[in-house]
């Protein structure tokens, strides 16, 4: 390997970082210069934008970049782009949110910059150790984020609970990859499929390690938690991220260890299929009790993962040689594309309960959403929308995401598997129609000052639109997105 | 316009009317019920053209159209009508404006909302009976559940929300294991098409090893058997129609329930025969427990609404019962019986409404001697309940009659205990009739009600009609129902079985006595 000058490619393969990262730096220099808000959000958003845009020019530049460091692959775009939109949509949410609670604008987007960049760098990482400067940089701006409200209790307690258990996962993740280097004798993803039997206990031992760190940040059961109190306490439009980025870039690392590390498909089966049953009813049973929104919301993301978990399983019963995936839809396009939908379905949900709240989040019970569908229609509509898709009810993109996962489950003789998910789908649809059901069909309650109708901001309203047309829409032609992902050589590793 | 379009746009235009009336003024509500009657009286006569459409003798699917919709996996937008589907559709739509003519006043609450409810309900259930995709099917499937539950939930009575809550999940937990059916069967067969399905089936391209046939079957069938509902899944529905407004009521009666039973005729006999076979004595005995239990229940009722609601388990009980004695009459018959309790039990729950409308309860005790006041109505009830309980002439008589006569050629005991249930329904529909409107008035409120008003008795008028017309031009139905009905009993025959072979005698005869009832 030649370590010398990374080539002008090279750059272009991490533009959205550069980008995002540059303008993560000029809004913190901008900082003390002006006290425009309108401008420090209109940078950050053109930060987001381009980064995201920019992230289409690594395509022209695929393959390896930085000796092997990153990979610019359709998989790497296809995280980017989500990640990116992600941000843009948080920005959008985030202004008037940050402004009604008087918090400073520029630091806030500066970390949501940062924390996207990092989640980017997972994306692509074709390495360890890169791999955990990504995973360390949207770690350190998430926990600076969930306790951006630094004034009160509860967003303190969500950091300082994110902060300390995110370190301990932190350092699982660091002593698998020392595992993994023992026993391979390398870093680089594309290395470790040749080790020799006698170390092959030491790479298996690795991989869990790190299979734990990641399972801490996307919230698999039992290293979920943390997840309720964090998601509660942090803000609002900070949550929305947590939900849809930093696990969906996580679930593209593994993603991609499993695609190059052939030891790695073939040990984690019963693991993956263990961990989903636990997660799924972890999350599910979680949310039954739930009466505030942003708690329900926070158990539900991890029934998701549980869900996201049964196409793992599947990815990894297939690679055992069971059955065949003729004409249909590889278990790793049911992951991305179940993520995608969970995504805009997040953002939408959170930005909504970030915009109810009102000052100091106060409204954010059952009981302050009962009778919503009559102080503010488009909302309770909204909202209906991405908890149906949650639901995974047709014509919207929820449905295709469990569908395909249900598919790639069945596809891979998962019966059980698929079975226990369809029972807990029953299970999430009790806690979902209970949101639906106070907003539609209970009246407000008199005495509260919840009670008066409201209207959203002018940028709430443009993410909600992105959000629910992006359900229907790819509720409707899963197609566009699908014809990518089902590229041959989606994940570079792949054969 | 090409007729190949006509399905689609049937199933959209209630949509489009939704649509219309979403983006237009909400205020003005006698211009929302207008709009939404109009729509919907359109759609009616516009959905006429399947009878046309599916002519006589005619086999196989009708005015198709097959175009792709998603690539992978492949998955059609896949639509076509038989003889036994057109007329489903057609009761759909026909009870879709009679039951927006019937919340003309009873609906004063966001009113724009309850009248788009009712429309997109109308396109989940014409969507659900003209799908030929397995998927496209499961869609419409789930997508009408939304607007149910809202309907009930939302205009719904005191439990409504209760009542709401456990409709969605009582379909939903059917529905996703069929969802997981759907996609084992895709993977046998590489296509989520029922005629494709169904052809590699009976060619013999695809054979299903007994016991996955038996596990797909029972994952279809429990999805429907909760929509029938058969017993011991119907405890929503006493629920559901109690809390459901009337108009809701008339719709989850008159076709929601038959969504179940088309489902059971369309994929659980044609695809699973030899699982459909082996159940088909359980399946008889839950019908039969059914039949008898909801007459029971119904009998000893003391909620009016109530009561008919477990007569529609009572009903449905024999449809099952036709379908799973897999003889041509008593399948002629379910599919009759379909259509004439939809008629009649929404007649049913159309007067039960109005009498609510009135006294604002269903209690049985706070009525009585309400001929008296109300002379028109009772008379109206008394039509519908005896066409209920299967007067001939009347349409419950041919259905409840072809099904007994099917299922006693070929198990004679289970006629013997389903007719049991004939008998019970008269006894408790004409208690019920009596208690209601004989004797003397026993409420001084009751004295002064109001005898049917002029739209009261035009709908009432309208399924009184039908009802007679059923009962006396059956002929004109089962003539246009006799080669679905003799499709799918076909489609059913691709092993060779033993026993049947022992005994050919019966349906041979089956065959001939209907087609000696006019056909061909």
């Amino acid at each position: 390997m030649n370590f010398s000058t990374p080539s002008p490619e090279d750059f272009y393969r991490v533009m959205p970082e550069l980008l995002w990262c540059g303008f993560g730096v000029l809004l913190m220099l901008l900082q003390p210069l002006t006290k425009n808000r309108a401008f420090l959000t209109v940078v950050a958003f053109i930060g987001a934008a381009a980064g995201t845009a920019s992230s289409l020019l690594g395509v022209r530049y695929a393959g390896m970049g930085f000796f092997g460091l990153i990979q610019s692959d359709t998989f790497s775009l296809f995280f980017h782009v989500l990640v990116g939109a992600v941000a843009v949509l948080v920005i959008l949410a985030a202004e008037p949110y940050l402004s009604r609670e008087k918090l400073q604008g520029a630091e806030f987007y500066a970390l949501i910059l940062f924390a996207t960049a990092g989640m980017g760098v997972l994306a692509s990482a074709q390495e360890l150790l890169t791999a955990f400067i990504g995973l360390e940089m949207s770690s350190i701006a998430s926990y600076v984020l969930a306790g951006y409200r630094r004034d009160t209790l509860k967003s303190s307690e969500s950091s300082l609970k994110y902060f300390l258990l995110g370190s301990f996962a932190t350092a699982f993740f660091l002593y698998g990859i020392a595992l993994v280097y023992g026993a391979s004798e390398t870093t680089l993803l594309t290395g470790m499929g040749h080790v020799a039997d006698s170390q092959l206990s030491l790479l298996k031992l690795g991989l869990a390690l790190i299979l734990i760190g990641l399972g801490f940040k996307v919230a698999i059961a039992p290293f979920q938690i943390w997840t309720p109190d964090v998601y509660e306490g942090a803000p609002t439009p900070v949550t929305a991220l947590f939900a849809a980025g930093p696990k969906a870039a996580a679930f593209a690392l593994l993603l991609r260890i499993f695609a190059t590390v052939p030891a790695a498909t073939q040990y984690w089966f019963w693991a993956f299929w263990i961990l989903a049953v636990l997660t799924m009813f972890a999350g599910n049973l979680g949310a039954l009790v739930q009466n505030n929104v942003k708690r329900l919301l926070a158990y539900s993301s991890i029934a998701h993962a549980g869900y996201i978990l049964v196409a793992f399983a599947a990815v990894t019963g297939m690679t055992s040689g069971e059955s065949g995936n003729a004409g249909g839809v590889p278990a790793y396009a049911a992951v991305l594309f179940y993520l995608l939908s969970y995504a805009l379905v997040k953002v939408g949900a959170f930005t909504i309960v970030s915009q109810l709240g009102g000052k100091d989040e106060k409204y954010v019970t059952l009981e302050d959403y009962a009778g919503l569908s009559q102080r503010h229609p488009v909302a309770a509509a909204a909202l209906s929308l991405f908890l149906l898709s949650l639901l995974g009810l047709p014509v919207t993109a929820g449905f295709f995401g469990k569908f395909y996962v249900f598919k790639a489950a069945v596809n891979s003789n998962l019966i059980w598997l698929a079975v226990l998910m369809a029972v807990n789908s029953i299970i999430g649809a009790y806690y979902y129609l209970k949101v639906i059901v106070a907003m539609y069909m209970r009246e407000p309650s008199e005495d509260s000052a919840a009670t008066a109708p409201i209207s959203f901001p002018a940028t709430v309203n443009i993410v909600l639109a992105v959000s629910a047309i992006g359900t229907v829409y790819f509720g409707l032609f899963p197609n566009q997105v699908l014809r990518l992902l089902l590229e041959k050589n989606l994940i570079g590793g792949l054969k | 316009m090409n007729s190949a379009y006509a399905l689609p746009m049937l199933t959209i235009f209630p949509a489009l009317g939704a649509l219309a009336l979403l983006i237009l003024r909400s205020d003005d509500h006698k211009f929302i019920r207008g709009m939404s009657l109009f729509v919907a009286t359109a759609e009616f006569l516009f959905s006429l053209v399947l009878i046309p459409g599916v002519p006589i003798g005619s086999s196989g699917y009708r005015l198709e159209l097959n175009v792709p919709w998603i690539s992978s996996p492949p998955i059609h937008f896949h639509m076509g009508v038989d003889g036994l589907s057109a007329f489903l559709v057609i009761l759909t739509t026909l009870l879709t404006p009679i039951s927006i003519l019937a919340s003309w006043n009873s609906v004063q609450r966001r009113v724009k909302e309850f009248f788009i409810m009712l429309l997109m309900l109308e396109v989940g259930v014409v969507g659900v009976f003209l799908s030929l995709d397995l998927f496209l099917f499961f869609l419409f499937w789930e997508v009408m559940l939304i607007p149910m539950a809202f309907l009930i939930g939302i205009w719904g009575h005191d439990r409504r929300i209760y009542a709401a809550v456990k409709f969605v999940l009582y379909t939903m937990a059917g529905s996703i294991l069929m969802l997981v059916g759907i996609l084992w069967l895709y993977n046998a067969t590489g296509s989520f098409d029922l005629v494709e399905i169904q052809r590699a089936l009976q060619t013999g391209a695809l054979v299903l090893p007994t016991q996955t046939e038996m596990i797909l079957f029972l994952a279809f069938f429990l999805a429907f058997a909760i929509k029938v509902p058969l017993f011991p899944l119907h405890t929503w529905l006493p629920d559901a129609h109690v809390e459901a407004p009337t108009a809701g009521s008339v719709i989850l009666a008159g076709v929601l329930l038959k969504m179940g039973t088309y489902g059971m005729m369309r994929f659980c006999l044609p695809l699973f025969p030899v699982a459909s076979r082996k159940a088909a004595p359980y399946v008889a005995v839950l019908a039969i427990i059914g039949i008898i239990y909801g007459a029971l229940v119904a009998l000893v009722q003391p909620n009016l609404k109530k009561l008919v609601a477990y007569s529609s388990v009572s009903h449905l009980g024999f449809v099952v019962l036709g379908i799973f004695s897999f003889n041509t009459i008593a399948m002629q018959g379910a599919i009759y019986q379909m259509l004439a309790h939809g008629i009649s039990t929404g007649a049913l729950f159309l007067l039960v409404g109005m009498l609510y409308d009135r006294r604002h309860t269903f209690d049985i005790k706070e009525y009585g001697g309400l001929a008296t006041p109300m002379p028109r109505l009772s008379a109206f009830f008394l039509f519908v309940a005896l066409s209920s309980l299967g007067l001939p002439m009347l349409n419950g008589f041919v259905g409840e009659y072809l099904i007994l006569l099917g299922t006693y050629i070929v198990h004679w005991k289970w006629a013997a205990w389903a007719s049991t249930g004939v008998i019970l329904s008269a006894c408790y529909l004409l208690w019920a009739y009596q208690r209601v409107f004989f004797g003397e008035v026993t409420r001084e409120k009751n004295r002064t009600l109001p005898d049917a008003s002029a739209r009261e008795r035009f709908i009432l008028a309208t399924m009184s009609v039908v009802i007679l017309w059923m009962g006396i031009g059956s002929v004109f139905l089962t003539r246009r129902t006799a080669s679905a009905t003799e499709t799918i009993r076909k489609s059913m025959e691709r092993q060779q079985w033993p026993q049947e072979a022992a005994a050919p005698a019966p349906a041979t005869s089956a065959v001939i006595t209907l087609e000696r009832s006019g056909n061909r």
